[in-house]
């Protein structure tokens, strides 16, 4: 199987379903000309040409709601955000137009729009550009919000948001755009809502998406040979629709939680999990749930310290001590 | 050039001189409908029937009348939450608006979305939209849908004159202009932002914005429903076959309160109400000049409004009839994929309560 990297493989997806279906359209800032800001998209325009791959000017909120409109013709945009943290600038386009229309019509109009772009810490850009806007966007009904952390995710998932009828907030990391890993060629898919058990355990499960789940698969190995901890790590990859029996099933088998997150920790995805997890398996726990997040404060631009703000190896390390003992 | 003179002028524009008596008269029943289905609205309101904002129509009957009948197959029409003539001019049954006020399951989006979101993609309507200004971004992307597909059609997406202060306009007028995208962009200028009077809110001219985009632009007296169509026509006639959008600042006026419920004294006086009622209602002068062309008479006159005006309790007692959507309904019409469950291919929990 073809290893290559998380950027590539979400190239890939666009590819195929640009091939797929002639209504598929791509849209956004430097997406064409300039090959992609992070060369997601490089090489698309040449392949598909200026009416598919669109390059906008810098107007997110006039942008994202052409692309709304658009997309209750029929036409299937997949907008990028150069940066997920812009996306409150066209914040009125997509939690009141993109997540209210089908229902505000009484279920006559579709939206089937994908936004996809970066939504994380850790690249020194500081506070504005380092949002992840995942538990904002999941806070509407009406959206469905994906974070892959692995090449083979990222391209299964965005096929599957670019093939949906409901608009679809897909949120990479730019930090993983040079991860490596086996991809197969050509058409799969993988479901929204469906977590994966990335790795087996048996003494405390880890509950995380996105780049955390790597720093969690990282932090396993040295609690397995240093601790003796058998960690268990649930990747929810999709926060809405969200698979909560896998979280049930890991929690009933190991009966003590950690969530691992690079959100800040008020109202984060992991707020609402550990609400789930008390509500449902509250007799199945040893201990409480415990969160690791990002430390609670803008992100902090200075390059050593931003590390120790967001989840890190070492944090994961720590935090799960403290959930077992 | 006199009134009467200009007003004869729009009436031999080939697109109104080619109108039947039988269109005519259409024409202007369609205004008096709007008329008194918002007046029964209002009277529902009143009674406490219909909660929330009512933003009327009452006034401003010409403009989406006048656009609305320009409508060709591949035409279609976005506007803001004033939507109620929008709705009624492209066709939709005043029962299923009624309902929709009352908060009824029968109501045209089934009670969920209230006065300011009436919705018939069937009639290439998308909608009344609550957001000032939110919907011309959307109306962009209907236009360029309709490129995208190589459809011969305009999108016309209409806004109040407050809603040409909001960002999201302009960068709307960039993209059409940008990509020749064949969107009308209709600012129905009733004089007043909420409360605000056009010059204590707006600097300059609000259609002259267009030349900042090298967009063509157009005015509007929006009182004469002949001059809202044959102006409307060659705006609507280049969008469709040159694919080029266009500024319309249509003049008109709102006789009661943005909302009803707001105080509109504050910021008028009654005499100014007053003296557009006597000299620019649109549908008195519809009416004049339908009865000079001898397409009108008192009998018809007396016919139609009865009409309408039973049109409008038939759909009041049909609202009052309509049963409310139950609970269970409120978690329907937020997904498809939970609407079409048996073509669902994503897992997991949608809801979470």
């Amino acid at each position: 199987m073809p290893v290559i990297t998380y950027r590539e493989a979400i190239r890939h997806a666009l590819a195929e379903e640009l091939t797929r279906d002639e209504n598929v359209v791509v849209m956004g800032e430097e997406v064409g000309q300039f090959n992609g800001a992070y060369k997601v998209t490089e090489g698309l325009l040449e392949k598909f040409g200026p009416k598919r791959i669109v390059d906008t000017p810098i107007s997110e909120a006039g942008f994202i709601g052409l692309g709304i409109g658009a997309s209750m013709l029929g036409i299937r945009p997949v907008m990028e955000l150069m940066f997920w943290s812009f996306y409150s600038v066209a914040f009125d386009q997509i939690v009141n137009n993109a997540a209210n229309v089908r229902y505000m019509s009484g279920g006559l109009i579709n939206c089937p729009i994908v936004i996809r772009g970066p939504a994380n810490g850790g690249t020194n850009v500081g506070a504005t550009h380092s949002h992840t806007t995942e538990n904002v966007l999941a806070h509407h009904p009406g959206l469905k919000v994906v974070v892959p952390a692995t090449p083979y995710d990222a391209k299964g998932l965005l096929k599957s948001a670019i093939r949906d009828n409901d608009p679809v907030m897909f949120l990479e990391n730019t930090i993983l755009y040079g991860d490596k890993g086996e991809v197969p060629e050509g058409d799969y898919v993988v479901p929204l809502g469906k977590a994966d058990v990335k790795r087996e355990g048996t003494d405390l499960t880890i509950v995380t998406y996105g780049r955390s789940v790597l720093h969690s698969l990282k932090a396993a190995e040295t609690l397995a040979t240093e601790h003796k901890i058998n960690v268990e790590i649930v990747d929810l990859r999709s926060i809405r629709p969200l698979d909560f029996d896998a979280v049930l099933a890991s929690v009933r088998k190991t009966h003590r939680v950690l969530i691992v997150e690079e959100q800040k920790p008020f109202c984060s995805v992991g707020a609402q999990l550990s609400d789930m997890i008390q509500l449902e398996a509250f007799d199945e726990l040893d201990g409480p749930v415990h969160r690791l997040c990002t430390v609670d404060a803008p992100a902090i631009y200075s390059p050593p310290v931003e590390v120790e703000q967001l989840p890190n190896v070492n944090r994961v390390i720590k935090a799960a001590l403290a959930a077992v003992k | 050039m006199s009134k009467s003179t200009q007003a004869k002028s729009h009436a031999s524009a080939p697109v109104n001189a080619r109108l039947s008596k039988e269109e005519k008269v259409e024409l202007y029943r369609k205004m008096v409908r709007i008329r008194r289905f918002e007046e029964r609205s209002l009277r529902a309101y009143q009674a406490k029937k219909i909660g929330g904002f009512l933003h009327l129509y009452i006034g401003q009957e010409a403009v989406a009348v006048g656009c609305c009948s320009l409508m060709g197959k591949n035409d279609h029409v976005i506007t803001a939450y004033r939507d109620h003539g929008h709705a009624i001019s492209v066709g939709m049954d005043t029962k299923g608006l009624m309902a929709e006020m009352y908060g009824k399951v029968t109501g045209c989006s089934k009670g969920k979305g209230g006065s300011m979101h009436f919705f018939a993609p069937s009639l290439n309507y998308w909608g009344g939209h609550g957001i000032v200004g939110g919907q011309i971004p959307l109306g962009t992307g209907l236009a360029y849908g309709l490129k995208f597909k190589g459809l011969k059609g305009a999108a016309m997406a209409f806004m109040g004159d407050g809603a040409v202060n909001q960002g999201a306009v302009h960068e709307a007028y960039n993209l059409a202009a940008l990509w020749n995208l064949p969107c009308v962009f209709v600012i129905e200028n009733n004089g007043y932002s909420m409360g605000t009077s056009q010059e204590r809110s707006s600097a300059g001219e609000l259609h002259q914005r267009a030349a900042g985009y090298d967009m063509a632009w157009e005015v509007i007296n929006g009182h004469d429903l002949y001059e809202v169509r044959a102006k409307m026509d060659v705006v609507l006639t280049r969008a469709r076959e040159e694919s080029k959008p266009s500024v319309v600042e249509i003049d008109t006026y709102r006789y009661r309160g943005h909302s009803v419920a707001d105080p509109d004294k504050t910021y008028r006086s009654k005499a100014e109400i007053e003296e557009y009622q006597r000299t620019k209602d649109p549908l008195n002068l519809f009416q004049s000049i339908l009865r000079e062309e001898g397409n009108l008479d008192d009998a018809l006159v007396e016919k139609i409004d009865q009409e309408a005006r039973a049109e409008a309790d038939v759909a009041a007692d049909f609202a009052e009839a309509s049963p409310f959507p139950t609970v269970e309904d409120i978690q329907k019409d937020v997904y498809w994929e939970s609407d079409n469950p048996s073509q669902r291919v994503s897992q997991g929990r949608l809801f979470f309560n």
